[in-house]
């Protein structure tokens, strides 16, 4: 059982706030919660919502139905009201006229609880009309009837002074204006859970995955949906001793960070697909001179500006061919907050392992939604940095690029080894990094740097087996769509008679191809789930496994696939 | 060949070229300062001038078209212990690279910069660069360059430079001199260096540089910066060398507590603790 709450309203008018301060209330309160949220790409005005699930169990996806939209201007109202369930509930202020939301007798249709409450006026009365947003979650704190005892110190982690006490006393108000509705337990009524949940979104993950993988320079130009990764490192610059410099550009920002991976230390460059095209130059020279980079690239849909602050996943074919020339790189697709902080610091250990640039494709669904975690486990955070020192290199002749075997060559730290020093060079070169144009020097190169995907396909992780284990019809998903297919999967399999099982990748390239070829050897019907227009998982697949897939849901609106939707749509085609 | 700590290689320069007396100037600055080959960074993009870490034994990164200055900057924030210095043209400092160039500046990373300032392109044989004079014909400019020519030394003063130096390839004595203050310099310090090139630029050549170029008297004043302006537009019949512009200015690293008196970065241990302390902000 879950409940679904919309709070919506202008841009500038709090929506954010509120939400936040409701979503941390939920969490000491032991819920688990779910929240998306949708902006225009505007400062002021336009149509602005965030979407809160919560429940006692874990929640993977958003929902489309609401109980409850907390509508702190009429067109929130107007829009979403469709989307309530049978007796839900309308939250605004007396200035939200319900004949205009719902015009004649629409609403009758299904018992909507219409609730117009003076949230101005008392906001007035206690001295600043900001705090309406307060008043109304006041309300909405009252209907749900939770109750939370560590609000106070919620409101004073949001607000100093005079304007926590207006909030406060704003909630309080806003209690007062209503009786319950829905009548929602507590799992841990009053008290602080001792296995209490972080609240944390994609982007903060890969932001601390980065810090706990001892990530030491961050250098990135502004794009959204990517700059809440800087965002997070910056405030945390001095006390995690992290430099975060603003590039002036997208080229400058990969170089830098190629730059500072050369002399030593973990770095990392975070874009989103217009940045990332920029940057599309040095990422071969990443390869070409085996300087290990990490770069997170947070999609928007494209081509060019597109919807800069909506969803997709159509950057994948371009992520893993991008750059001229043949070069090693990878590519994990992030499938949750969660994963996306194991695997940002697997993303470090593997490009130092390997010396290349490892891509973290993330998008803005992930980015953006919050939900309830268990706390990382550091435990789990391995760092290996695989460098060479003097006794395991000749410093009278150190080679940078040694063929080996493997085709990884001693790495180190320039200026570390006296007598030994490091040159490299985007020209083809040798083994001391010497610009050379020797045909037979050339192929060694290629295929000493080409030899190291073999290595690195060994210990690609596979991709996660959900529903049935064995089943006629497979799902092939990727990346964020993870807990959308979770959930879907589960309702499928809960109440249809048709069983399905599904694969989601998070390793996506070298694409890891042994549990799909099993299950797809079983499967009837292959199914590619994925948000974007042309299918480029299945597309990958094909070209890597000759695997087609008969059957896709694909959405390219720039809104997120909801597990309710992907049920809807699989249910017509299974 | 001889024996130099920082001993140079055989370069594929052409003979005459100005970048042979600047490698052996470079050489003989480090020689000089009694730095070591392995305390040294030199980084290029791509030209010839930026060949430069090819031909000389200290660490060397040659990057992309352009993109010397944000390498560059980099390595010396995660390594405060290295010596870094960018050899580079004009077309990668001040075309390709040219939003770099404004911006590192800004930046002021302690590093050097060694244009070599030859006015033409190079590497891709003998287009405009842009620094090439108005007239000047070349094979993709056969009526001549039109485009209002960039003044290096004006722009980089606008910026707010601490250190802004011109020398000439073909007076290695003084070009030594300025290359070692600008590498003892705190800060961003940028040497534009007059240098002839002998297949592609029939203008601006060892006999046009030589007859025009004349030194900086020590009665100069390069603190003052109006001075400095007026003497970054001297360009023509006369045109001067040696230390334009110089003051102390905060630097990148004296910006940051932990970057000014930490140790280098590179240096630095991973605290995994610190996280522990972050996810309990998360609650």
């Amino acid at each position: 059982m879950s409940y679904n709450i919309l709070i919506g309203g202008s841009a500038g008018q709090g929506v954010d706030t509120v939400a936040a301060i409701f979503e941390k209330i939920l969490n000491k309160t032991g819920f688990n919660i779910f929240t998306i949220r949708d902006y225009m790409s505007r400062v002021r005005g336009g149509h602005n919502f965030i979407q809160v699930r919560f429940g006692k169990d874990k929640i993977l996806s958003h929902w489309d139905e609401l109980d409850v939209i907390v509508a702190l201007n009429e067109e929130t109202a107007t829009i979403h009201k469709d989307r309530l369930k049978e007796g839900g509930v309308i939250l605004c202020d007396v200035d939200v006229r319900e004949d205009s939301v719902f015009p004649g007798n629409s609403k009758n249709t299904k018992n909507i609880i219409f609730k117009n409450l003076s949230l101005k006026s008392k906001a007035k009365e206690i001295g600043n009309i900001k705090v309406s947003g307060t008043v109304a979650l006041g309300a909405l704190l009252k209907i749900l009837s939770i109750d939370c005892k560590e609000i106070d110190g919620i409101i004073h982690g949001f607000f100093h002074d005079e304007i926590a006490a207006q909030n406060i006393a704003a909630l309080e108000t806003g209690r007062t204006l209503t009786d319950g509705i829905l009548n929602i337990s507590s799992p841990n009524p009053g008290n602080i859970p001792s296995n209490q949940n972080i609240l944390i979104n994609g982007n903060q993950s890969i932001a601390l995955g980065a810090i706990a993988a001892g990530c030491k320079f961050y250098s990135a130009y502004p794009m959204t949906p990517s700059t809440t990764i800087m965002d997070y490192l910056a405030s945390k610059m001095h006390e995690a001793q992290i430099v975060v410099e603003q590039a002036e550009d997208e080229i400058a920002a990969i170089n830098m960070a190629i730059g500072a991976s050369y002399a030593g230390v973990r770095s990392m460059t975070g874009t989103s697909g217009g940045g990332f095209s920029l940057m599309v130059e040095a990422l071969g020279l990443s390869s070409m001179l085996e300087v290990p980079v990490v770069i997170a690239e947070i999609q928007r849909p494209g081509p060019t500006t597109g919807f800069p602050t909506r969803t997709e996943q159509a950057d994948l074919k371009f992520v893993i061919s991008a750059s001229q020339g043949e070069f090693p790189r990878m590519v994990i697709s992030l499938r949750s907050p969660e994963d996306a902080f194991y695997q940002t610091v697997r993303a470090f250990n593997i490009a130092d392992k390997y010396q290349i640039p490892v891509i973290l494709l993330g998008d803005q669904y992930l980015a953006d939604y919050t939900t309830t975690v268990k706390p990382f486990d550091l435990n789990k955070v391995d760092i290996h940095r695989y460098f060479a020192d003097e006794t395991s290199i000749d410093i009278n002749n150190y080679k940078r690029y040694q063929i080996t075997e493997t085709g990884i060559s001693p790495r180190i730290i320039p200026g570390k080894i006296p007598g030994a020093t490091v040159l490299v060079d985007s020209d083809e070169h040798d083994e001391y990094g010497r610009i050379t144009e020797s045909a037979e020097v050339r192929i060694q190169m290629n295929n000493k740097r080409l030899r190291k995907l073999k290595y690195l396909e060994q210990e690609l992780i596979e991709p996660e087996l959900l529903g049935e284990e064995e089943s006629p019809i497979l799902i092939v998903a990727w990346g964020s769509t993870y807990g959308p297919v979770y959930e879907a999967v589960e309702l499928i399999n809960k109440t249809s008679k048709t069983k399905v099982s599904a694969l989601v990748f998070g390793d996506i390239w070298p694409l890891p191809q042994k549990l799909l070829m099993q299950k797809a050897l079983k499967a009837e019907s292959i199914i590619n789930i994925e948000q974007n227009a042309t299918g480029q998982l299945a597309s990958l697949i094909r070209e890597c496994t000759g695997i087609s897939c008969n059957k896709s849901i694909l959405k390219y609106d720039g809104r997120p696939m909801s597990s309710k939707y992907i049920f809807e749509e699989l249910i017509k085609i299974i | 060949m001889c024996e130099y700590k920082f001993k140079t290689t055989e370069t594929a320069w052409c003979p005459g070229c100005g970048d042979h007396n600047i490698l052996d100037a470079l050489r003989q600055t480090l020689e000089k300062l009694g730095k070591q080959p392995h305390e040294v960074l030199i980084v290029g993009g791509i030209g010839q001038a930026a060949k430069t870490p090819q031909y000389i034994n200290t660490n060397g990164f040659c990057g992309l078209h352009g993109r010397a200055l944000p390498a560059a900057v980099a390595a010396k924030i995660a390594n405060k212990n290295l010596t870094v210095i960018v050899n580079t043209g004009d077309g990668d400092s001040y075309g390709e690279g040219g939003n770099h160039f404004i911006h590192n500046i800004r930046r002021n990373v302690d590093i050097t910069h060694f244009v070599h300032d030859n006015q033409i392109y190079g590497l891709t044989k003998g287009q405009a660069s842009p620094t090439t004079g108005i007239g000047h014909k070349t094979n993709v400019q056969p009526f001549g360059q039109f485009n209002q020519p960039m003044n290096p030394l004006l722009t980089a003063l606008s910026l707010g430079a601490g250190f802004v130096a011109r020398a000439f390839s073909g007076d290695k004595e003084h070009l030594i001199e300025v290359m070692t203050e600008a590498i003892k310099y705190k800060g961003y310090a940028l040497v534009d260096i007059l240098q002839p090139c002998v297949s592609f630029n029939k203008i601006n050549t060892f006999q046009w540089y030589n007859q025009r170029v004349y030194k900086l008297g020590k009665d100069y004043n390069y603190e003052d910066f109006m001075t400095a302006v007026e003497k970054s537009l001297e360009w023509g019949d006369r045109i001067p060398i040696g230390i334009i512009y110089k003051k102390e200015k905060s630097t990148f690293h004296d910006n940051i507590d932990f970057l000014r008196h930490g140790p280098a970065l590179v240096d630095h241990d991973i605290n995994i603790a610190i996280v522990e302390e972050f996810i309990k902000e998360l609650f």
